[in-house]
């Protein structure tokens, strides 16, 4: 047929032009094979990898960042949550295509093209489609504007996350910590590892120690982009889970009142459950507000932060050494009462000074205390007394009772903090090389010379004298709880030992911090309530190597420690005021508040349980007189006691819940709507109406028990 | 005109394998603008309407006998060639070049008709110049000569990718219509010895994005986000299809923008993203089976001037398909060639459809007795 000429042929032959066709057929056959080896080569063998390119292509994997998991004071009060906030998220890649972007997004945040480039170069390694994050917290006015002029902004994208709040600001800040991005060293490490470049972790205090709990799992979300850069969908969207919340030891109302009576006074103050270990309590000063870390410190803040001579980044509870001046004459006390050297001191002359050695050593109180017994010598605070019951003990007796009552050593708490120091004749041979002088005995017996404590070690040397020489270990955390609310891990008080000491000892050093309270010649009578019998014992320490009179700078350090009440301690507190001068005057009237608070015996409190009186029950049902509003939540903050307690946790989680409900679905609502609606910011301190109807089943059932 | 005898020679298979690529190539546009002018589908109607008046054209194009052409081949030419200079006069620019010669509210591209001028003008030409034992160099001098005048103007555009097809479909008809083993040596080794020469000549008439093209043909990772973007984006969506397909309007490099060109000189990859190595393969067997009819059209011509036509017109549907496809694939370089019946753009679609008429005809009178 193909080389068969037409039998219409014509005049002209065709022949030796179809005989040349083969050249057409093989050529098509050669490239068409060579197109289908090609596609089959791109499709079939390859296809998988080009697959993964075009994933790569259009999706923006941003992680999400986890709410950190919400802690509470020992009632249920909110003291660490979160709170919606916006980021603006930015991929360079993006915009290689649209010069200028980077500048107008800088206008819009008010940042310099150097910021933003340099928030781009921070992350190491990065993968080119990797989002950064360009600003955290933006306001909702630079978030509207991105997402106005988001046509003209491509690679940018808002994200609705939680950001860590702390609702009372400075309040606990050096125990609770703060948040600050993971540093690529901390990443290296097995606890770290695998968390995205710029997630944020807990760096200091109870937020670094506890992170593993409360850190969460960072969610992610796949954003589908055009070749714009323009975001067109979101194609996944993993929710992060969110940290396990954390009850705290604190007392929200004990706190407050710390923070409240420290003021801007540098010091610490710390109260410890005496039967438990437990801190109810822990303020330094100076202090810092942790809710500024995570948004990036202005280097005016850093300067602060890290420079400042107050050093307000150290916790002055923990890690704060002192000489513990007066107020280890408890110690003291202690020690002669067992070695039974009281009894050869008793009745000592207190003249104002003793000589001895080749110098006299003065009382504080310069016309002497006349004769005085271990006693008198504690209220009155008799230092001749001591010289003569530390010199007749010796150096290593003192160490051995400091040391049962826990001084001298790291209390273990949790969070970093400092040793302090009880010196032996052992420590100065191994330290110091040298021999031991009874002159430095006498320095000691008074809570000088080579003596320092920290303030954990004093509050925690009154509970254990409290509680019948129990020493705890310090606790800042009761519970660990999953997100459904239920306990995950709890933290049983923990007992380091018993002090081998006669409890008739101890109850002799509690009569006596009674009587520095109220005793005609105490020295501490501003710490005396009228709602709660208190014990303590003042201290002032001096700044060593310093003059006096010369200034506010040279001032004695004012300590005070104390129990509460004697009869059945339930609070044992320290409080420091640098160059606050004398413990009894400056240091004492801010124990006192601390107790009162956390026995709810304060002012407040009172005119709050006033308030409830004025609820009477009608049929059976409670009835609420003149109460409103606030009034109504302080009385319900007020309620204290085991069942309370429980049911306040109960109530807590509940509503916890329902806020991260509403959280989340705030979030997911303005995210849908484009950010067109402000995200409900979750309301921390409102009490929802489940707590509130807790708190009226309570309340009938404390009327019923009473009837 | 057409009667009882002809129409029952009408090859009725060839009719449903261009209405199916019309049909391919129609939901291939729609793919490929879905995303663009907001969903008013505009460029998809506005091809609708070119393929309705095109397919006019070709049952037009079967009308009369084809031999009547045979005498207008060289007016054909010279019209081709006027309109070529009055495109570079009062043409239309786009995408940097002037190809446009505005028609009404339509505008048409001269350089798609003259390919076809050109085919029609050399069948005519080797038709009658009765070397029926190859040619000669001296004697390709003159139909050379004659092509080489539509090239330059093409590329003067510039438009590589026209003036190339040109070329190729002169060296298609020129080796069926025979060409001398010793001149076609001669040629070679001639064009090999002066191809640094006319190289320099030839790069230093370029555009710069044509070198740019030709350089990252050699080399496509070289600029990635620059001229290299097409092919591997286009690599990419072809790749990402794999056996089956991302679906339908599912391709996520086309219908995001990422493919550049997508529904005129990538609209290959766009198919092959969305219905993967099966979908891609159905297109060019249906390419192939249009061809290879062509040339089965040719061999039973009855007439050297109709086989001729046939010849030209397989060649330039060879040339289009294996050089667009061979470019969406990564193995040609990147010159401006559509895909006929399935990129964008009317001229191209009127000019295919005209050109599938004329094989057609040819194929349907290949009996018919000459009166």
């Amino acid at each position: 047929m193909w080389y068969h000429n037409s039998v219409h042929g014509g005049g002209e032959g065709t022949a030796d032009i179809k005989r040349r066709l083969w050249i057409i057929v093989a050529f098509v056959v050669v490239s068409f094979s060579a197109l289908v080896l090609r596609l089959w080569y791109l499709q079939v063998v390859r296809g998988k990898y080009y697959r993964e390119l075009s994933e790569s292509n259009r999706i923006r994997e941003v992680d999400i960042r986890p709410p950190r998991g919400i802690l509470y004071d020992r009632n249920g009060v909110i003291i660490a949550a979160n709170t919606p906030s916006y980021s603006v998220i930015f991929t360079p890649e993006d915009a290689k295509d649209s010069p200028g972007t980077v500048e107008k997004l800088g206008a819009i945040l008010g940042m310099t093209t150097g910021d933003i480039e340099a928030r781009i170069k921070s992350e190491r390694n990065r993968n080119p489609y990797k989002p950064i994050r360009v600003k955290e917290n933006a306001s909702f006015e630079e978030v509207s504007e991105v997402e106005a002029r988001k046509d003209d902004l491509p690679g940018v994208i808002v994200q609705v996350e939680l950001r860590r709040y702390y609702p009372y600001g400075e309040f606990a800040s050096h125990l609770l910590g703060y948040i600050g991005k993971v540093t690529p060293e901390q990443l290296e490490k097995e606890e770290y590892k695998g968390l995205p470049p710029d997630f944020l972790i807990g760096q200091y205090g109870i937020e670094r120690t506890f992170d593993r709990y409360i850190r969460g799992e960072p969610g992610k979300r796949g954003v589908e982009v055009d070749a714009m850069g323009r975001q067109v969908r979101v194609i996944y969207n993993t929710e992060p889970a969110a940290g396990q919340d954390m009850v705290l030891t604190l007392d929200y109302k004990a706190q407050k009142a710390a923070e409240d009576a420290m003021g801007d006074q540098p010091g610490a103050i710390v109260a410890i459950e005496p039967r438990t270990g437990e801190v109810l309590a822990m303020t330094s000063r100076p202090g810092f507000d942790p809710n500024i870390f995570p948004l990036g410190l202005t280097p005016a803040e850093w300067a602060y932060l890290t420079q400042d001579e107050g050093k307000p980044l150290n916790n002055r509870a923990l890690q704060g050494q002192f000489p513990p001046g007066s107020t280890f004459k408890l110690a003291m006390a202690l020690a002669g009462l067992e070695t039974g050297k009281f009894a050869s001191v008793n009745g000592v002359f207190c003249s104002g000074g003793w000589f001895f050695g080749n110098r006299v050593f003065h009382c504080w109180k310069r016309e002497g205390h006349g004769t005085v017994a271990l006693h008198k010598a504690v209220v009155e605070s008799c230092d001749i007394y001591f010289y003569k019951l530390g010199d007749l003990m010796g150096i290593d007796n003192i160490h051995k009772y400091s040391t049962y009552l826990g001084l001298g050593k790291q209390t273990g708490v949790g969070i970093r903090e400092k040793d302090g120091l009880i010196p032996s004749t052992e420590w100065k041979q191994r330290v110091r090389h040298d021999k031991w002088y009874p002159g430095e005995t006498l320095s000691c017996a008074i809570g000088q010379g080579y003596i320092s404590t920290t303030p954990i070690q004093l509050a925690r040397m009154v509970a254990t004298i409290a509680n019948g020489g129990t020493l705890y270990q310090p606790s800042v955390v009761r519970e660990i709880r999953g997100r459904d609310g239920k306990p995950v891990a709890s933290f049983p008080p923990v007992v380091l030992g018993e002090a081998p000491v006669k409890r008739e000892h101890l109850q002799f050093i509690m009569d006596a911090m009674k009587g520095v309270v109220e005793e005609p010649g105490g020295t501490a009578h501003s710490a005396k309530s009228e709602h709660v019998t208190v014990g303590g014992k003042t201290g002032t320490a001096q700044v060593i190597g310093l003059g006096k009179g010369r200034g506010k700078k040279y001032q004695d350090h004012a300590w005070f420690v104390a129990v509460a009440p004697v009869e059945d301690p339930k609070i044992a507190v320290c409080v420091l005021v640098e160059h606050g001068g004398h413990g009894g005057s400056t240091s004492a009237p801010l124990a006192k508040k601390v107790i009162e608070a956390y026995l709810r015996v304060d002012e407040e409190s009172l005119r709050e349980k006033a308030a409830l009186e004025n609820i009477t029950t009608a049929g059976g049902r409670p009835v609420l007189k003149n109460i409103t509003g606030s009034r109504w939540k302080a009385a319900l903050r007020n309620m204290t006691g085991i069942r309370w307690k429980s049911i306040m946790d109960e109530a807590a989680a509940r509503k916890k819940r329902a806020a991260m409900k509403n959280v989340t679905s705030a979030a997911k609502r303005a995210r849908m709507n484009n950010l067109s609606s402000t995200a409900k910011r979750p309301s921390l301190m409102n009490r929802t109406s489940a707590a509130k109807k807790a708190a009226m089943k309570n309340m009938t059932g404390v009327k019923a028990r009473k009837r | 005109m057409l009667d009882r005898r002809l129409v029952s020679n009408f090859d009725w298979t060839f009719i449903a394998a261009v209405l199916a690529l019309m049909a391919a190539g129609l939901t291939a546009v729609y793919s490929a603008t879905y995303s663009m002018d907001g969903g008013r589908h505009g460029l998809f109607v506005r091809q609708g309407y070119w393929f309705i008046a095109g397919f006019a054209v070709m049952l037009g194009a079967v009308m009369f006998d084809y031999r009547r052409l045979a005498r207008w081949g060289y007016v054909f030419y010279g019209i081709a060639v006027v309109l070529l200079i009055a495109v570079m006069a009062v043409g239309r620019s786009g995408m940097g070049a002037q190809r446009w010669l505005p028609l009404g509210p339509l505008s048409f591209q001269p350089s798609e008709v003259a390919k076809l001028a050109l085919i029609l003008m050399l069948a005519k030409f080797f038709s009658e110049d009765g070397v029926t034992n190859g040619h000669t160099l001296r004697q390709l001098a003159r139909p050379l000569a004659l092509v080489m005048v539509p090239v330059l103007l093409v590329v003067k555009q510039p438009d590589l990718g026209t003036g190339l097809m040109m070329l190729f479909i002169f060296c298609g008809m020129v080796v069926v219509a025979g060409i001398r083993v010793k001149s076609f040596l001669t040629l070679a080794v001639t064009g090999l010895l002066a191809a640094p020469l006319a190289w320099s000549v030839f790069w230093g008439h370029l555009k710069d994005y044509q070198k740019k093209r030709i350089l990252v043909f050699l080399s496509p990772d070289s600029d990635p986000s620059g001229a290299g973007y097409h092919v591997i984006q286009s690599k990419i969506a072809i790749g990402s299809g794999a056996l089956t397909g991302k679906g339908y309007l599912n391709g996520t490099q086309s219908q995001l923008s990422f493919l550049p060109e997508r529904h005129t000189d990538f609209i290959f990859s766009v198919v092959s993203e969305e219905w993967g190595f099966v979908g891609s393969l159905l297109l060019l067997l249906l390419f192939l089976f249009i061809i290879l009819w062509g040339i089965e059209t040719a061999n039973k011509a009855k007439d050297r001037f109709g086989a001729m036509v046939a010849v030209g017109i397989v060649s330039m549907l060879v040339f289009h398909v294996v050089i667009n496809v061979g470019m969406t694939l990564g193995i040609m370089p990147v010159v401006g060639v559509p895909l006929p019946l399935v990129s964008y753009g009317g001229t191209s679609a009127m000019t295919t459809l005209l050109a599938l008429g004329l094989l057609f005809n040819v194929n349907m009178r290949r009996f018919h007795l000459f009166y």
